[in-house]
C-alpha cells in the first residue's frame, strides 16, 4: 500500500486535503488553544473531519500534528507529545479505513522557531524535533511524510533529513512563497528546488499564503526547475477580516476553477491549505479528476544553490573562488592555527566583492581537528555570505559535517575513480545533494591521454548511476598539470574537456592554476590558459577572483561568446576603470610633513583609504611604533575625547577606529617582515550573554578594545555562563566584559557574574547594554557599568594598569 | 528617507551630523530600500476590560498601562510588522566588513520600521475612521508594565510566524530583529474614550533615555 503513492501520482492527478484550523475553530476550538490536544480530546471530531475530505475526493488526509513538537508540547506538559501524535495518526487512519481508500501522511509543520544564524535555534536541536515526530508517526502508522508550510529552506533540510533518516517512507516537502516566489528568508524557487531535490523528496510544492490565482506564477517557475512530481496546496483565496471573521477574496467554485487551470499547468498532486473546505476538495476533484497526469520529467540541469539565490552550471562560465585555503599561504595556516575566523570570512568577502560566483573552502591542516574547522567555517561564511559553497576536503568525516549543516545544494570537492573514493564520497552526495567535482584519475594515477580520461569519467558516471546519483550532478574535472614539465600536458586537459562536453554531455570543471606550477610571472600563463580552456567548454573554473588577469580573461571571453549581451558586464566592469588614467600618480609627490599631518587627520575624519595610503608613506621615514605612539594614538585620543563630550558621535568613532585599523594593518604587515611584533596590552573576553542574540554593542566595544593593542577573545552572541567562565580561565585574563539587551536575559548576566566570582575570582567583569544602569549593574554583581564604547576602553586601561 | 530618525538612533541628539556620516547614512537607506521586504499584518479582536485583567481574544494580561491606553475601548486591533530577516543580514555581515556601516544600518533599519509602521497603521485608521470609529495609537508588549510574555500569544494570534516570519527566541525577543507588534485600541470616537493620551516617548518613564526625544 505505501510505496503506492508514488505509483498513483504517476498515473493520475492526486489529491490532497484542504484545511483543518479553520474546520476546528468552526467546531469550537478556542484561539490560543493547542489545535492536537484535539486528536486526544475529540477523535470522533478530528475522524468526521478527515472522513468528510475523504468523502469529497481526496486521496491524501494529513494527520493533525501541524504543531505537534516538543517546543509546544514541553515533557511534563499538560499534553504528552507521543499521545498526542499516535492519536493524529490513529484518527486519520481509521478514517481510511472506514472509507476504504486513502493515504495518511504525517504532516510536519515549521518549528515556530528561526535556525541560527536568522534566530537561536540550532539546526541539529530542529533536526531532532522533527525526529522525535518522525519516529513516533511512523510507529502509528503514516503512509507518508509530508513537510509542509516552511518559510525557511534550511528548517526544511533539517525535517527532511529526519524524514528521510528515521523512515523509509515517502517524503513530499511544500513551501510557502511570498507574490514574488520568494521564501520568507529569502531563497527563491531555483534554490529551493536545487535544495529540496538534492535532498531526495519524492514531490515538492507551494502551500498556504496565496490564493490559487497568485500561484500560478510561483508555479510555473517551479515546473520549469522541477523534476520530481509537484503539489500545489493554496489557501481558499486571499484572506481579510470582515467584523473579525476571515473570509476569502474567491468562492468554492472560482477556486475549484482556478485548480482546474493549475491541474492543466501541470501539477500533478492538487488540494488545499487554510479556509479551504471540504466542499473546496469536491468542487475541486469533480473537475480534475480526469485531467491527464504528465510528469515534470528530468531537467538535466546543473544546479547549486545558497539560502538565497542557485547558480546554474552550463555554458557561461562560473568562477570559484579558490582563496580559502591554507595551501601555500603561511598566514592563512596561522589564522587557523589561531582558530582567526575573522581572517577567513575577509577572504570570502573580498573574493564575492571581487566576482566570484561560488566560493572553495578548504581548512584541512595536520595539526587542526579539520571536521570541527569546517562545520565552524561553513556556519560562519553562511550567515554572512550569500554564495554558494564548495565543501573541498579529503577528510570523508569533514565534508560529512559541512553537508549536514550546509545551508542549500553544495558542490563537494571531490571523488575519483577510486573504488574507495567513490565508495567513500557517493553515499554522502545521495544523502545530502549536492554536485560532486569528480577527478579523472584512478588507482592506476592520472591518464597521459584524453582518452584515458573520458574512460575514467564514464567509469565515475557508471557508479554514480548505481547510488541514484545523476550524471547531471557530477562536474568532471580534466585534471591540469603544470605545462613546465610535460609541454602537451595543456592539451591533454583541453581535449578532454571538449570530450566531455561532446561526447559524454556532460559538465566540466578545472583548477586552472595548476597549469603555472614552476614557471615565472604565473598569471600570464594562467589568464591565457583559462580563455583557452573556456572556449574548449570549461564550465566552471576554479581560480582566484582578485586576480584582475583572471577576471580579464573571463569579461572578455564572455563577451566575444556571445554570452555577455551587449558586452554589459564587460562595460560594467571596465567602462569606468579607463576613464581615469594614471590617478595614482599624485599620491607620490606629497612632502613628508603633509603626510605625517595627514595621517592624524584620516583617522580623526574617519578616511580608511586615505589612512592606508598615508601610513604607507609615512612607513618610509618613521619607525612603526613611532608612527603608532605619536601619530595614531592621539589621533583615536581626540576622537575618544569628543565621544565623551557628546562632540563625536557612534559611527565617526567607529569610522575612525577603522581607519586607525587600516593603518594598523598596514604597520603590523611591515613589522612582521622585519620578524618585529607588537605586544599586546592584555587580553579581554567579551561575549553576548546566553538568551540574547543582539551583538552590535558587543562587536562596537571589541573593534574599539582592538585599536587600543588589546587582544579580544570573542565569545560571539548567546554564551553559556560556563563557556565564558572556561575562556576567562584558561587564559587567565584580567578583564571579561558581557553585553545584554534585554531585560529578559539579564539573569542570565547575573548568573554568568556568579559563575566567574567562583571560579575566576580575579576577574574584573564590564557590563553593558541597553537595559542596564549603573544601579543595575551593581545590583547583578559586576565591577563597572559601561554606558557606550568608550568607557570600556577607559575601564580596560585601567584595569590594565593596575588601578583597580 | 529619514536620516533625521535615523540620527536620533545614533545618539545625535538633535545635533547635526558630518557629511561622512550624512553619506553612510544615505547609503544605508539605499542599500536597505533596495534588499528588505516589509511585510506586516493585523486582525481584529474583541476586548474584554474585566476587572482584575484585560482579555483581547487570543491572550490576557493585567498590564495598569495598557488597561489606561485601552480605556473606553471596545476592541483591540493586534498588528505586527517586520522588515524582514534581510536587515539582519545586511547587519550582521557588516559587522564583519565595516562596524561603522553596521551601527548606521541598524538605526536606519530602526528608523525605515517605525516608518513602515506609521504608514500601515495610518491606512488601518483611515479604514476604521470610515466607520466612525477611532484607532488608538500602536501599544507593545514591553511598553510600561505590558510585559514580553504576552509575545508568544498575540504572535500565536496573528499567526505572524507563517504570514510575515515574525518568530520568537528563548528569552521573548523577536526574529527578525527589525520586527514591531503592538496592540491598538478601537473606540466609538476620539473624545469619548478619554484614554491616556500619552504615547511614544512620552509614555516611557525611562527618563534618561539616550534616544529620548528632545519635545517630549
Amino acid at each position: 500500500m505505501r510505496a503506492d503513492i508514488l505509483e498513483e501520482i504517476s498515473r493520475r492527478k492526486v489529491f490532497c486535503d484542504g484545511g483543518m484550523g479553520s474546520l476546528l475553530q468552526a467546531r469550537g476550538l478556542k484561539a490560543g488553544e493547542l489545535p492536537e490536544t484535539w486528536n486526544l480530546l475529540h477523535p470522533e471530531i478530528l475522524r468526521e473531519i478527515h472522513g468528510a475530505y475523504l468523502e469529497a475526493g481526496c486521496d491524501i488526509v494529513t494527520t493533525n500534528t501541524f504543531g505537534a513538537n516538543r517546543l509546544k508540547y514541553p515533557a511534563g506538559g499538560d499534553f504528552d507529545l507521543d499521545a498526542v501524535i499516535r492519536a493524529a495518526v490513529d484518527n486519520a487512519r481509521q478514517a481510511v479505513k472506514e472509507a476504504g481508500r486513502g493515504f495518511v501522511a504525517l504532516d510536519l509543520g515549521p518549528t515556530g522557531k528561526l535556525l541560527k544564524p536568522l534566530g537561536d535555534l540550532d539546526f541539529d536541536d530542529a533536526y531532532d524535533i522533527y525526529r522525535e515526530v518522525v519516529v513516533t508517526g511512523c510507529e502509528a502508522g503514516a503512509d507518508l511524510i509530508l513537510v509542509e508550510t516552511m518559510s525557511d529552506g534550511y528548517e526544511a533540510k533539517a525535517a527532511i533529513l529526519a524524514a528521510k533518516e528515521n523512515s523509509s517512507l515517502p517524503v513530499f516537502a511544500t513551501m510557502i512563497f511570498d507574490g514574488k516566489g520568494k521564501l520568507l528568508t529569502g531563497g527563491n524557487v531555483e534554490s529551493t528546488v536545487a535544495l529540496l531535490e538534492g535532498l531526495g523528496v519524492d514531490a515538492l510544492g507551494i502551500n498556504c499564503g496565496l490564493g490559487p490565482v497568485q500561484m500560478k506564477g510561483i508555479l510555473r517557475e517551479i515546473l520549469a526547475a522541477a523534476s520530481v512530481p509537484v503539489i500545489v496546496n493554496p489557501n481558499a483565496g486571499l484572506p481579510r477580516s470582515e467584523n473579525g471573521v476571515t473570509v476569502y477574496d474567491i468562492d468554492e467554485d472560482r477556486f475549484a476553477a482556478v485548480m482546474e487551470e493549475i491541474g492543466e499547468m501541470g501539477a500533478n498532486v492538487l488540494g488545499g491549505c487554510c479556509g479551504t473546505t471540504p466542499d473546496h476538495i469536491r468542487k475541486l476533484t469533480e473537475r480534475c479528476r480526469n485531467q491527464r497526469q504528465v510528469l515534470p520529467g528530468e531537467k538535466n540541469r546543473t544546479v547549486v544553490s545558497s539560502y538565497t539565490h542557485a547558480v546554474v552550471i552550463d555554458r557561461d562560465p562560473v568562477i570559484i573562488g579558490e582563496r580559502i585555503n591554507p595551501t601555500g599561504k603561511s598566514k592563512f595556516k596561522q589564522a587557523l592555527r589561531d582558530h582567526n575566523l575573522e581572517y577567513i570570512l575577509q577572504e570570502g568577502v573580498v573574493q564575492q566583492d571581487h566576482g566570484a560566483h561560488v566560493l572553495d573552502v578548504n581548512v584541512g591542516l595536520p595539526e587542526i581537528d579539520e571536521p570541527q574547522m569546517m562545520e565552524e567555517v561553513i556556519k560562519e561564511l553562511q550567515s554572512i555570505i550569500d554564495l554558494p559553497l564548495q565543501i573541498d576536503t579529503s577528510d570523508i568525516k569533514a565534508m560529512e559535517r559541512a553537508l549536514r549543516i550546509y545551508n542549500g545544494k553544495p558542490l563537494i570537492n571531490s571523488v575519483n575513480g577510486k573504488k574507495e573514493s567513490m565508495e567513500a564520497v557517493f553515499p554522502l552526495v545521495k544523502r545530502y545533494g549536492g554536485v560532486v567535482v569528480a577527478l579523472a584519475l584512478d588507482e592506476d594515477g592520472i591518464p597521459d591521454t584524453a582518452e584515458g580520461r573520458i574512460a575514467i569519467a564514464r567509469k565515475i558516471y557508471d557508479k554514480a548511476a548505481e547510488y541514484g546519483i545523476k550524471a547531471k550532478d557530477i562536474l568532471i574535472d580534466g585534471l591540469c598539470l603544470t605545462v613546465s614539465s610535460d609541454s602537451k600536458g595543456a592539451l591533454t586537459t583541453l581535449e578532454t574537456l571538449r570530450r566531455v562536453r561532446d561526447e559524454l554531455g556532460g559538465k566540466t570543471v578545472l583548477g586552472v592554476s595548476n597549469i603555472s606550477f614552476g614557471l615565472p610571472q604565473r598569471e600570464i600563463i594562467n589568464g591565457a590558459f583559462f580563455t583557452m580552456a573556456m572556449a574548449s567548454g570549461l564550465n566552471a573554473a576554479i581560480i582566484n577572483p582578485n586576480s584582475e588577469v583572471m577576471m580579464k580573461a573571463y569579461y572578455s571571453f564572455r563577451a566575444l561568446a556571445g554570452l555577455d549581451g551587449q558586452c554589459g558586464d564587460y562595460i560594467e566592469a571596465y567602462g569606468k576603470v579607463a576613464a581615469v588614467p594614471g590617478s595614482g600618480a599624485a599620491s607620490g609627490s606629497r612632502t613628508e610633513g603633509q603626510s605625517s599631518m595627514e595621517l592624524g587627520d584620516c583617522i580623526r575624519r574617519g578616511l580608511k583609504e586615505r589612512a592606508h595610503e598615508a601610513v604607507k608613506e609615512l612607513l618610509g621615514q618613521r619607525d612603526a611604533l613611532d608612527i603608532i605612539n605619536e601619530e595614531m594614538i592621539p589621533a583615536l585620543d581626540y576622537v575618544g575625547k569628543g565621544f565623551e563630550r557628546g562632540t563625536v558621535f557612534l559611527p565617526q568613532l567607529l569610522m575612525s577606529a577603522e581607519a586607525a585599523r587600516a593603518a594598523f594593518d598596514v604597520i603590523k604587515d611591515k613589522m612582521s617582515e622585519r620578524g618585529q611584533s607588537q605586544e599586546k596590552k592584555g587580553v579581554i573576553v567579551l561575549a553576548t550573554v546566553k538568551g540574547d542574540i543582539h551583538d552590535i554593542g558587543k562587536n562596537i566595544v571589541k573593534v574599539l578594545l582592538e585599536n587600543y593593542s588589546y587582544e579580544v577573545v570573542d565569545l560571539g552572541k548567546d554564551v553559556a555562563p560556563e563557556r565564558i567562565v572556561e575562556a576567562a580561565a584558561k587564559r587567565h585574563v584580567p578583564l571579561v566584559g558581557l553585553s545584554a539587551l534585554m531585560t529578559t536575559t539579564v539573569p542570565s548576566m547575573e548568573e554568568t557574574i556568579k559563575q566567574l566570582r567562583r571560579d575566576a575570582p580575579w576577574v574584573k567583569v564590564m557590563v553593558g547594554g541597553a537595559v542596564l544602569t549603573e544601579e543595575y549593574a551593581r545590583t547583578i554583581g559586576a565591577d563597572r557599568y559601561c554606558r557606550d564604547a568608550m568607557a570600556s576602553v577607559n575601564y580596560a586601561e585601567s584595569v590594565m594598569a593596575g588601578d583597580c | 528617507m529619514n536620516l533625521k530618525e535615523t540620527l536620533r538612533y545614533l545618539g545625535y541628539k538633535g545635533n547635526e551630523a558630518d557629511d561622512q556620516t550624512m553619506k553612510l547614512a544615505k547609503e544605508c537607506w539605499q542599500e536597505l530600500e533596495d534588499r528588505v521586504e516589509k511585510r506586516a499584518c493585523y486582525r481584529e479582536f474583541p476586548l474584554a476590560l474585566e476587572e482584575d485583567r484585560l482579555d483581547m481574544g487570543c491572550f490576557q494580561t493585567e498590564s495598569q498601562a495598557l488597561r489606561k491606553n485601552l480605556k473606553g475601548c471596545c476592541q483591540v486591533v493586534l498588528f505586527a510588522a517586520t522588515l524582514g530577516v534581510q536587515a539582519d543580514n545586511l547587519i550582521r555581515r557588516y559587522s564583519h566588513v565595516q562596524m561603522s556601516k553596521a551601527v548606521v544600518l541598524q538605526a536606519a533599519a530602526a528608523a525605515m520600521l517605525e516608518d513602515y509602521c506609521d504608514l500601515v497603521n495610518e491606512e488601518i485608521r483611515l479604514e476604521y475612521e470610515k466607520k466612525g470609529m477611532y484607532l488608538r495609537p500602536r501599544f507593545s508588549p514591553g511598553y510600561g508594565d505590558f510585559p514580553l510574555q504576552c509575545q508568544p500569544a498575540l504572535i500565536g494570534g496573528l499567526e505572524a510566524g507563517k504570514r510575515i516570519g515574525i518568530t520568537l527566541t528563548d528569552s521573548l525577543l523577536m526574529m527578525p530583529s527589525k520586527s514591531v507588534t503592538a496592540v491598538m485600541g478601537v473606540g466609538p470616537a476620539r473624545r469619548e474614550t478619554g484614554a491616556e493620551s500619552r504615547e511614544g516617548c512620552g509614555a516611557c518613564d525611562k527618563k534618561d533615555c539616550l534616544y529620548r526625544r528632545k519635545t517630549v
